[in-house]
């Protein structure tokens, strides 16, 4: 099975405080990871070429730095890894970086199965996913919890949904999105750091994939964010409540009934 | 798909996606309408309930949608995205809508974005707040961005339709009005032939899997002070009197005490519910960015210093085992 890992190099915020004055998030020093729910696809692809045969290609968008994302995929035991980075990528929405992300899939060739993470935390679209298989005409499935099973023609996922989730069989070429519950990633080992950090990771143009320039980067986005501002404060300052369990409880419910957010109560 | 600013008005009417799970019209649906009609009326043009595998009611009209268009059949077994999405696309080719909002569901965060990227149109996720810029007639779609901490707002000018998702609870639905009467359309699904790469075997409702943090209005959530499953037990008794979700941190999925459907968090759901109930959750910023927009957050903690007794609207100062069986007590 050839499989495709989508990884995503996003900030991390697992250190980052929010400026008192702003209540902004201080992103000055905070370093970048690979996004947290692309650890799961990385390992999925893993696992399931360990149990299937065949190869695990990452791939990313980004600055050359983001390499570093796609050593981490390596570390664990993807077998090669492409970059997409380029000027003329920069800027990209979702719509123009799932068609990058396709036309690289379809460089690759011969892909059975693209595994991404559900979304990624610094937009939380959830859209490049669904995306890359809408450009590529595969089949898709979101929020995968589980594999089922697999035969050379399809897979059969669980996926999860708000009432519960449901089985379903695709038939290959697909995309799956991957949930942190699916699996345990493991830890990389010391040989397969050194490995990764020695391996050639080719950076690719839009050239190298063919890209229809009018299809990439800020130009071709539908969207264009036109402002951004700080988000309403909270407003009402806190309200402390403190005494008894009793007191406590029964002066919290008074302030909740005011706002008419519980009814009820005796 | 790209246009020119003469191309515009080609494109007239909002429309919405409905929500069903087993045939039923989803709240969220309602909803959506409530925004599009505010868009439409703006607008001067009409709002359109799109029902795809499910059938139309009056409910529809009622809460303020002028027409429903249905495409339905025995082809459609469970969610298949790409039959839905193809006779989605088939629609916004024969209609031209200016505005298609769907619901920020797992469904519609398939379906919308597969439909958007086939049709050429910008698609903005999870959009708190939609207006329609007075000047150029486009939908200005304002959404959180870097985990709440900044708002973004986003238009797509040169594209027809206009697309975004909106999570439950989120928009106000409108009064309904049961004498409002609308048209109802309905049309074929598109030939076949792209759709059958996909079989739906099973679907299963409920069950620990299926807890409805998005859906819910009231969210007892719990973290590491929990001590164990038995905290949540508290917290779901709680939660029950409320008519609510329990809710987790990071720490206490990591532990073992309740499943990953129930996170809360960067890993885990972003919630907008009327009310979050906090137990014991100090308020790392990985927590706060799933939580932070919520309506009213209450805190409660034996140390009014965390950063959630800071962020909360109402903060409970005691020992959250004292002091959460009084609430469940107190609520009768």
């Amino acid at each position: 099975m050839k499989i495709v890992v989508c990884v995503k190099q996003v900030p991390g915020t697992s250190d980052a405080k929010i400026d008192p004055e702003t209540k902004r998030i201080i992103r000055e020093g905070v370093k970048s990871i690979l996004n947290p729910f692309d650890l799961y696809a990385v390992e999925e692809a893993v696992l399931l070429r360990e149990r299937f045969g065949g190869e695990v290609i990452a791939l990313s968008m980004g600055p050359e730095r983001a390499s570093a994302v796609i050593r981490e995929a390596l570390s664990i035991g993807a077998d090669r890894g492409v970059l997409l980075s380029d000027r003329a990528f920069g800027g990209s929405d979702t719509w123009a970086t799932s068609y990058a992300l396709a036309r690289a899939v379809d460089t690759i060739g011969g892909v059975d199965l693209v595994i991404c993470g559900k979304q990624a935390v610094d937009g939380d679209t959830a859209q490049v996913g669904p995306g890359i298989a809408a450009h590529l005409g595969f089949c898709q499935a979101t929020y995968v919890a589980d594999i089922r099973a697999v035969t050379p023609e399809t897979i059969t996922v669980q996926r999860m949904n708000e009432d519960g989730y449901d089985v379903c069989e695709l038939a290959f070429p697909a995309v799956i999105t991957v949930v942190k519950g699916i699996n345990q990633p493991r830890v990389p080992s010391l040989r397969g750091v050194l490995a990764a950090r020695a391996a050639d990771v080719p950076v690719w143009k839009p050239a190298d994939i063919a890209a229809d320039l009018s299809k990439i980067g800020l130009d071709a986005s539908p969207t264009r964010v036109v402002r951004t501002a700080p988000p309403e404060p909270r407003g009402g300052g806190t309200i402390h409540v403190a005494g008894s369990p009793v007191e406590c409880a029964s002066r919290l419910l008074e302030i909740l009934q005011a706002r008419e957010l519980i009814q009820g109560g005796r | 798909m790209r246009i020119t600013d003469a191309d515009k008005p080609l494109f007239t009417n909002v429309w919405i996606i409905a929500e069903t799970v087993g045939g039923a019209i989803q709240p969220v649906t309602y909803e959506l309408i409530g925004a599009a009609r505010g868009l439409a009326d703006a607008r001067g043009s009409r709002v359109a309930a799109i029902v795809v595998g499910g059938e139309a009611d009056a409910s529809l009209f009622a809460y303020g949608a002028d027409i429903a268009i249905v495409v339905n059949g025995p082809e459609f077994v469970g969610f298949n995205d790409e039959l839905e999405c193809a006779s989605l696309n088939h629609l916004i080719g024969k209609y031209k809508p200016e505005i298609v909002l769907c619901a920020a569901t797992a469904r519609g965060r398939a379906l919308i974005p597969r439909a958007a990227v086939r049709t050429v149109s910008g698609l903005t996720a999870d959009c708190t707040g939609l207006a329609i810029d007075p000047e150029t007639g486009d939908l200005l779609q304002t959404r959180p961005a870097f985990g709440g901490n900044i708002m973004a707002t986003i238009r797509a000018s040169n594209h027809r339709p206009q697309m975004a998702t909106v999570r439950p609870n989120v928009m106000k639905a409108l009064p309904p009005d049961p004498t409002r009467k609308g048209e109802t359309i309905r049309e074929q699904p598109p030939d076949a032939g792209v759709t059958n790469a996909k079989r739906v075997i099973e679907t299963v409702r409920g069950g620990e899997s299926g807890v409805n943090l998005a859906d819910a209005k009231v969210i007892v959530s719990g973290g590491r002070a929990m001590r164990g499953p038995e905290g949540f037990a508290m917290l779901k008794r709680l939660a029950d009197k409320l008519g609510g979700a329990v809710g987790a941190s990071r720490a206490a999925v990591d532990a073992g005490w309740i499943a990953y459907p129930h996170q809360v968090g960067q890993t885990g759901q972003t919630v907008q519910t009327a009310l979050y109930i906090a137990c014991g959750i100090s308020g790392q910023i990985q927590h706060l960015v799933g939580m932070q927009s919520c309506g009213c957050i209450v805190a409660i903690d034996r140390n009014p210093d965390t950063p959630m007794m800071k962020l909360a609207d109402i903060a409970v100062t005691g020992d959250l085992f004292e002091v959460v069986p009084a609430l469940a007590e107190a609520l009768g």
